[in-house]
């Protein structure tokens, strides 16, 4: 190595690469899906409580705050599984190429915002 | 050597594999769910659905994935950006407390989550 090279490693300075937004997103989908399992948690326990309290949830789920809710967790769950199921193809060494890591993170992009405008589509 | 005391195998094969199988099930699991609401149910067919053993089973196993899941993905997160090397000090103390945080968080879900499937 020439070690006369200048070297940056503030990751703030950078540009980063399309793999890297599929990498940091897919992370930050992690962490708020952890808090989002607790909505999911709360709708399945009002949907099976009582035939009063699925009502409840059912007119509750009507209001738009309830659905845009519903709709980011559900949007969180369809980009972090995409993006999963991609680190599990190259776990097996499909893809781990460059053009491969670009075609991969492009292909979860391009599915995740088909899949999330469906999502909000069948939530609305 | 350093010991990693606070992740979730002990070993970072251990919880890469466990973080892979958990997230399959956890996929599984939300297809499965999804496919049952996708046309719309009312509560008499959302009730029986839950009745079935194998469905209380099926969630039970979903809600087990994401405790190791989260517990996993939470540990890789924290111990990259709350450590002593980028905060002093302050990094572990931080650190220690939020996976307490996370770890009681966790334990409330699957208690919530058992007495949900069980419990009425
Ligand atoms: C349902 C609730 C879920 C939660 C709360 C969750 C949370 C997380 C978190 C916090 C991470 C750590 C991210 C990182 O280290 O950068 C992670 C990683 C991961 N998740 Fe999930 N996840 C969930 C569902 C899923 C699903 C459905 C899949 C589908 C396959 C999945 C696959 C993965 C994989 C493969 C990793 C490892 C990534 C790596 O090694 O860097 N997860 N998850």
């Amino acid at each position: 190595m020439n070690d006369k090279r200048p070297v940056n490693l503030d990751i703030g300075t950078m540009r980063l690469p399309i793999t890297a937004w599929t990498s940091i997103t897919h992370r930050a989908s992690g962490v708020f899906l952890f808090v989002g399992m607790a909505v999911l948690l709360y709708i399945l326990d009002a949907s099976l409580k009582s035939p009063e309290s699925f009502a409840t949830l059912k007119e509750c789920l009507t209001s738009p705050i309830a659905k845009l809710v519903l709709w980011a967790v559900v949007a969180g769950l369809i980009y972090h599984s995409l993006a999963g199921v991609k680190h599990l193809i190259m776990d097996f060494g499909i893809g781990e190429s460059m053009q491969g890591g670009v075609l991969g993170a492009r292909l979860v992009i391009g599915l995740s915002v088909v899949l999330i405008v469906l999502a909000g589509v069948w939530i609305w | 050597m350093v010991r990693a005391v606070t992740s979730f195998g002990r070993s970072g094969l251990s919880d890469w594999l466990v973080q892979r199988v958990s997230g399959v099930i956890l996929l599984a699991y939300f297809l499965f769910i999804g496919c049952n609401l996708i046309g719309g149910v009312d509560y008499i067919a959302w009730k029986a659905l839950f009745a079935q053993t194998w469905v209380r089973v099926f969630s039970l196993m979903a809600l087990l994935s994401l405790a190791a899941h989260a517990w996993i993905g939470i540990w890789a997160v924290l111990t990259d950006y709350l450590t002593e090397r980028l905060m002093g000090t302050k990094g572990n103390v931080l650190r220690v407390a939020l996976q307490l945080l996370v770890i009681v968080t966790i334990f409330v879900y699957v208690v919530w989550g058992v007495q949900i499937l069980w419990g009425y």
